[in-house]
């Protein structure tokens, strides 16, 4: 019975980033716990649709395989996710697969995702530790401000909290929840928390923490379980204090 | 340096509770004057017209906060693109509906300014006459209970948002017990307004309420 099971895919393609998307169609014969890229993966090496028409195979990325690089994901049956950890005994047919088109796409399931990381640069997301000399071990991080700050470092710059807020489209400039998670972390770092400042001062400028409109669809769509909603109100509650510490002052 | 975007939103998000959400309060509870008669509302409605240098305090507290509130507000709600429909989480719900009541509490709220308000500056003499006659017709009853609602309900989600942007409600156990807290706040607030709008209509059925 098994034997001749398939399993119907509906992907949306596009040729290039200005190209007009357009859907095709899929038979994959069904393997046991097979995942989305898997499916994918034999529609590459046999491109041809539903109706026996042969085609270009669709383009996506992929690296790890194993939901920790953040390269696959697609918007599949509707939810931003990596196509990786997506088992298609999980979901209703026929799979419908779309690019996340909160970015632009590159081709087919492709897309870009330097925003992301335009994003990390701006707001000085890394910890300073270059010099012209050793400077010496930085001070030691407590056990249990590691364990939570452990849960912010596997952020894989996905980009699914970007498909699932409403305040990140066309129409602003905000950057995104996955910033609020990177900043704290980098703030709770005890050599990082030495630029503390610089960082919220970012994160307040154009496109900023500000963004955010607590949706709190971010923490319901974090393939990671990141408790963004948490690091959201940290940072707002840090980025509270040091304003009105910059306005007043404080010596 | 904080750019003028998180100024502007950060001054939104405050005048959104001081004044105009102390403000709401207060013009709800003077209201529920209406539900012990006519008398009773007439009084307490001349007590606060009668306060001294009002126009100031209507222009600093009322109209200058309501102004930019409202004004930045339609430019934050046209800034999102819901996603309800594939994303059908209850906290998403309510970020829509804060954007909606919003928009549609602009235009009551411009309506009821121009019946009541600027009525009185055009000679209407404000009691619970003027009110009885606005609510005279069903259809105005509903805009009042629509309006009265969506006003409640964008200040208690409102003020659950306060103390997320403020940074003061930080773990997912106290956004959720502030949650029940804002909920009840609605359900209190959603009954003192809609008692007093059929007060004005029907004394003697709120009496009985």
């Amino acid at each position: 019975m098994a034997e001749n099971k398939t399993v119907v895919f509906i992907i949306s393609r596009q040729d290039g980033p200005d190209a007009t998307p357009y859907e095709e169609k899929f038979e994959v014969p069904y393997r046991q716990n097979m995942n989305v890229i898997s499916a994918l993966m034999e529609i590459r090496r046999n491109p041809v649709k539903a109706n026996g028409e042969k085609t270009s195979p669709p383009q996506w990325e992929m690296n790890c395989l194993e939901e920790v690089c953040g390269a696959c994901s697609m918007v599949i049956n509707g939810k931003p996710r990596q196509a990786c950890s997506t088992l298609v005994d999980k979901l209703t047919q026929p799979i419908r697969v779309e690019p996340m088109r909160t970015f632009p796409v590159v081709r087919d399931l492709a897309v870009d995702r330097s925003r992301m990381f335009d994003a990390l640069k701006k707001v000085k997301a890394w910890i300073p530790i270059d010099g012209t000399y050793d400077l010496g071990p930085g001070p030691r991080m407590a056990e249990n401000k590691r364990q939570w700050a452990y849960e912010l470092s596997k952020c894989m710059t996905c980009g699914v909290c970007l498909e699932a807020c409403p305040n990140v489209n066309s129409k602003t400039d905000f950057m995104g929840p996955f910033v609020f998670g990177q900043v704290e972390l980098k703030n709770a770092h005890p050599t990082g928390e030495m630029n503390k400042e610089e960082r919220l001062e970012s994160f307040m400028d154009e496109g900023g923490l500000q963004g955010c409109g607590n949706s709190q669809n971010c923490v319901q769509s974090c393939p990671k379980g990141i408790p963004l909603t948490t690091s959201i109100a940290a940072i707002n509650r840090q980025a509270a204090i040091h304003s009105l510490k910059s306005f007043f002052g404080s010596r | 340096m904080a750019s003028r975007d998180f100024v502007n939103r950060r001054l939104h998000s405050f005048l959104g509770l001081i004044p105009i959400g102390l403000f709401l309060v207060v013009h709800l509870t003077v209201n529920y004057f209406a539900t012990r008669g006519a008398e009773a509302f007439d009084k307490a409605a001349n007590f606060m017209e009668k306060l001294p240098y009002l126009v100031v305090l209507e222009i600093v507290f009322i109209y200058l906060p309501l102004l930019f509130h409202a004004i930045y507000g339609i430019y934050i709600a046209f800034q999102a693109k819901p996603n309800v429909k594939r994303f059908g989480y209850y906290r998403n719900w309510l970020f829509f509906f804060q954007r909606w009541t919003g928009l549609f509490l602009v235009i009551f709220l411009a309506w009821h300014i121009w019946e009541t308000r600027i009525a009185m500056l055009r000679g209407t003499e404000l009691n619970f006459e003027m009110m009885a006659n606005i609510l005279d017709n069903p259809w105005m009853v509903a805009f009042y209970i629509v309006g009265v609602l969506c006003a409640v309900y964008h200040f208690s989600n409102g003020l659950w948002a306060f103390l997320v942007h403020w940074g003061i409600i930080v773990t997912p156990k106290s956004q959720r017990y502030t949650s029940y807290l804002t909920v009840i706040i609605f359900i209190l607030l959603a009954i003192v307004g809609i008692r007093s709008v059929f007060a004005f209509v029907n004394p003697d059925t709120v009496a009985m309420m």
